[in-house]
């Protein structure tokens, strides 16, 4: 045991480099150039953001730890997530970085020196990837390489990593760094005495608190402290509390003489920028137009803009609901013959139930979202890398911002009507963890496409074909009820919870519209491959324990009486002398009726009957109640669950028996069960209610925990509730029951 | 306080027109990350196009496109 655990760890120390860049600066492309095919991928513990890391062997003999930072435009943190990932970089987290490596687009010098000034304050040696070289030369932009290596310290080596140039000099600038511990002389930024003192007063402090123990470090921290910590509701932790008051003291007395302390740190910095800026770019006096503003000139355009925006979310949809479609089939129809034959192989029993409808069902659950999250990312990263996605969150965040989200909320928004699962995995296109909260809670409010099964059976079983209101048929009002509905409870729950509990900072738009691009296709893949991943290991596996623990609630206990009833009468039919089909049909009811009667005699049946008096006055009785239980592992399951109370096995939503013997039940005093009111009920309560467990499982995976999804299952149950009553209550008080 | 004749502001200034940065001031997470993009005083920014629904806009500065709200733009003096 303890061979396995310490040889990989501790035979030889590789060195470790962070790499950090501007997002669109071309990051995650040269990690992909450096790092070939092995990446690894983790978690932070309890955060949201992964960990990008791969050995990178610089040399025969010598290899580099190397990991990849979320992309920022600076280091002040707002968020946990920022904090980590700055810590790591400050050495605060579990090891000091042995070499930063920075990845700046040379057609947005400016501001990725503004990064670079930062990291450079740190004191760890730092090598520049000037990256898209080609890019600034045919904008006229002219960088003096050397002159930046002189000024900054820092080993500069221009790159244009999407054509895989200069991946071999960075290489070698990383070894060179690597062997050059004392970092040289950095460029120093001019503070204004003011800031000088304050800076130093709480330096004192952190030293004092003994949580770094470099004077240098202390300083850089008492500056990204000073720009990060809000007088309270900032999310970062583990800040000791002297300095946290050091902290507020130091800017309660700057704004008192009239000063701004932010202004001053970045201000300074800026200066520094705009220094180095002058000696070492050149930029064309008269630029010509780029390409990529000719195509904003349509792209952004009034109605141009809003065509085209139209156009590519048609697109993205079309291939979530139906592009999708074949690969979902294939992975059901290879999951229910994987299911039969196991049922053929194995003697019927305990086990055999658990293999079958417990653990192939449950991964067939979590693989049948395979497709839609990988379209998704495919279709999110081409638009992000090609720079439309960027241009889509412009073009509609006038909208969006009416509802309190950020222009970007639109795509996952959007995919939410295909499935949940993927558009919540799609908010970490947000850059406020507030933002994505948000839109990850009210997500699951958009009618995705496993209602629609729920909505055509009832729609089918409550209105008769003809009737109609005016010239609409009432089915067709009824759906299109259902998705309005939907469509203003999720757009109002972002209203009320943006004003209630996620209020935070005012969430504004800060967004940079990068220059159009051609996305590198291996970059693009390795980056849907490793969301799926993602998904299928930790949303995967809380997936397959759910749907376990829902087969043993809806098939446990077994009541032996039914069992016993229905294996003598199958050596009835066997024993008669009917016809082959008649025997088929005979035996097939007697499943179908053996199955009814162990669900409703299960502990879902009897939650189902206990709970009757809860649910009834929506208009559902028990049996209602067992498929809404059911529908907890897929809503589409309710129609299934739905057909083996009312003894209908395999029924679908287009089963005409189903239909007619929902039509035909009734409650014990004999009144009609499924009224059009309560079908209209049971539809709202489906439109509202958070019934999905790999919708809770992913927002428990990308919300860091198990807060935010059982709220979310709180808010909504009590939102479908109220609904639903408010609906059938109101509506039979009114003479619509009928 | 009323905006005096003498202050320009950003969001007000036609498309197309090019200013200088004087003072950015508002919420304070806003007015840090409109610094940290590089609006400083004494930067040149354009009004390049505004959004098809006329907010947000998109501004030029430091040779990249930047896309912020006119609210947020309200906050931005330009000289």
């Amino acid at each position: 045991m303890s061979a396995i655990a310490l040889a990989p760890r501790f035979t030889a120390r590789q060195a470790l480099v962070l790499l950090a860049g501007n997002p669109n600066s071309g990051k995650s492309t040269v990690f992909n150039a450096l790092s070939g095919a092995r990446t690894r991928v983790a978690n932070y513990p309890g955060v949201t953001i992964d960990r990008r890391s791969a050995t990178v062997a610089l040399s025969a003999d010598t290899s580099i730890e190397l990991t990849d930072l979320p992309g920022t435009y600076s280091l002040a943190a707002r968020s946990r997530e920022e904090q980590i990932a700055v810590e790591s970089l400050l050495g605060h987290g579990p090891r000091r970085p042995d070499v930063i490596l920075i990845v700046a687009d040379a057609t947005a010098l400016a501001r990725a020196l503004y990064l670079t000034i930062e990291i450079l304050e740190i004191g760890s040696p730092v090598v520049i990837a000037l990256n898209m070289t080609d890019e600034a030369r045919s904008a006229g932009i002219d960088v003096d390489v050397a002159r930046l290596e002189a000024l900054t310290g820092a080993c500069v080596v221009p790159t244009v990593a999407n054509k895989g140039i200069g991946t071999n000099a960075l290489r070698a600038a990383i070894g060179e760094a690597l062997a050059r511990p004392v970092a040289p002389e950095r460029p120093e930024v001019v503070r204004p005495a003011a800031l000088v003192t304050d800076l130093a007063e709480l330096e004192a402090v952190i030293l004092g608190e003994r949580v770094m123990e470099r004077p240098q470090d202390a300083r850089v921290w008492a500056q990204w402290l000073l720009l990060s910590l809000e007088h309270e509701g900032d999310e970062l932790q583990n800040i000791p509390a002297p300095i946290r008051a050091a902290v507020h003291r130091i800017s309660e007395r700057a704004a008192k003489s009239g000063r701004n302390l932010d202004l001053e740190i970045i201000g300074g910095r800026y200066q520094l920028v705009d220094q180095l800026m002058k000696e070492v770019c050149r930029v064309p006096q008269a630029p010509r137009r780029s390409w990529t503003d000719r195509v904003d000139a349509v792209l952004t355009h009034k109605l141009g803009g809003a065509l085209a925006f139209a156009l590519v979310m048609m697109i993205v949809f079309q291939a979530l609901f139906s592009w999708s479609e074949p690969a979902i089939s294939l992975i059901e129809d290879t999951v229910a013959w994987s299911q039969s034959w196991i049922t053929r192989l194995m003697a019927a029993g305990p086990l055999t139930d658990l293999i079958v409808n417990g653990v192939i069902a449950g991964v067939g659950n979590v693989l049948v979202f395979v497709p839609q999250i990988a379209l998704l990312f495919l279709f999110i990263g081409l638009l992000e890398d090609l720079g439309y996605l960027a241009r889509a969150a412009f073009v509609i965040d006038r909208v969006m911002r009416a509802v309190g989200l950020h222009g970007r909320a639109f795509v996952p928004m959007l995919s939410g009507f295909s499935c949940a699962v993927p558009a919540v995995m799609a908010t970490r296109t947000l850059e406020s963890r507030t933002d994505r909260l948000l839109t990850m809670l009210v997500l699951p409010l958009t009618s995705c496409s496993a209602r629609l099964p729920v909505y055509v059976l009832v729609t089918a079983t409550v209105f008769a074909p003809g009737s109609r209101l005016g010239f609409l048929s009432a089915g067709a009002v009824a759906l299109f009820a259902m998705y309005a509905l939907s469509v203003v409870a999720a757009l109002t729950a972002a209203a009320v919870l943006r004003r209630t509990v996620l209020k935070g900072p005012a969430p504004t738009l800060v967004l940079e519209l990068p220059p159009y691009r051609l996305p590198v296709m291996s970059v693009l893949l390795r980056g849907v491959w490793q969301r799926v991943r993602t998904f299928l290991i930790d949303a995967g596996t809380v997936i397959l324990a759910l749907t376990i623990v829902m087969w043993a609630l809806l098939s446990y206990p077994k009541d032996p009486a039914v069992t016993a009833e229905a294996e003598a009468a199958r050596a009835a039919v066997a024993a008669s002398g009917a016809s082959a089909d008649e025997r088929e049909a005979r035996l097939s009811a007697i499943d179908s009726h053996e199955n009814g009667a162990q669900l409703r005699s299960s502990i879902a049946g009897r939650v189902g009957r206990v709970f009757e008096p809860v649910i009834a006055p929506l208009g559902f009785d028990w049996r209602i109640g067992i498929g809404i239980l059911g529908a907890f592992a897929a809503r589409e399951v309710f129609v299934g669950t739905l057909g083996v109370v009312f003894d209908i096995s395999g029924a679908d939503e287009t089963n005409e028996p189903l239909r007619e013997v929902l039509r035909r039940a009734t409650w014990p005093n004999g009144a009609p069960l499924m009224t059009p009111l309560a079908g209209i009920s049971l539809m709202v309560f489906f439109v509202l209610a958070c019934q999905c467990m790999s919708t809770v499982a992913i927002v428990k995976r990308e919300s860091g925990g198990w807060r935010w999804p059982l709220f979310m299952i709180g808010y909504m149950t009590v939102l479908a509730y109220s609904a639903s009553l408010l609906v059938y209550q109101v509506g039979s008080r009114l003479g619509w029951g009928l | 306080m009323n905006a005096s004749p003498t202050r320009r502001l950003l969001a007000r200034i036609p498309v197309g027109s090019t200013a200088v940065v004087s003072r950015v001031s508002g919420a304070r997470p806003v007015v840090r990350r409109l610094l940290e993009m590089g609006l400083v005083p004494g930067t040149p920014v354009t009004v390049h196009r505004e959004a098809p629904l006329g907010d947000p806009v998109e501004l030029r500065v430091r040779n990249y496109a930047l896309s912020i709200r006119r609210a947020d733009a309200l906050g931005i003096e330009v000289e």
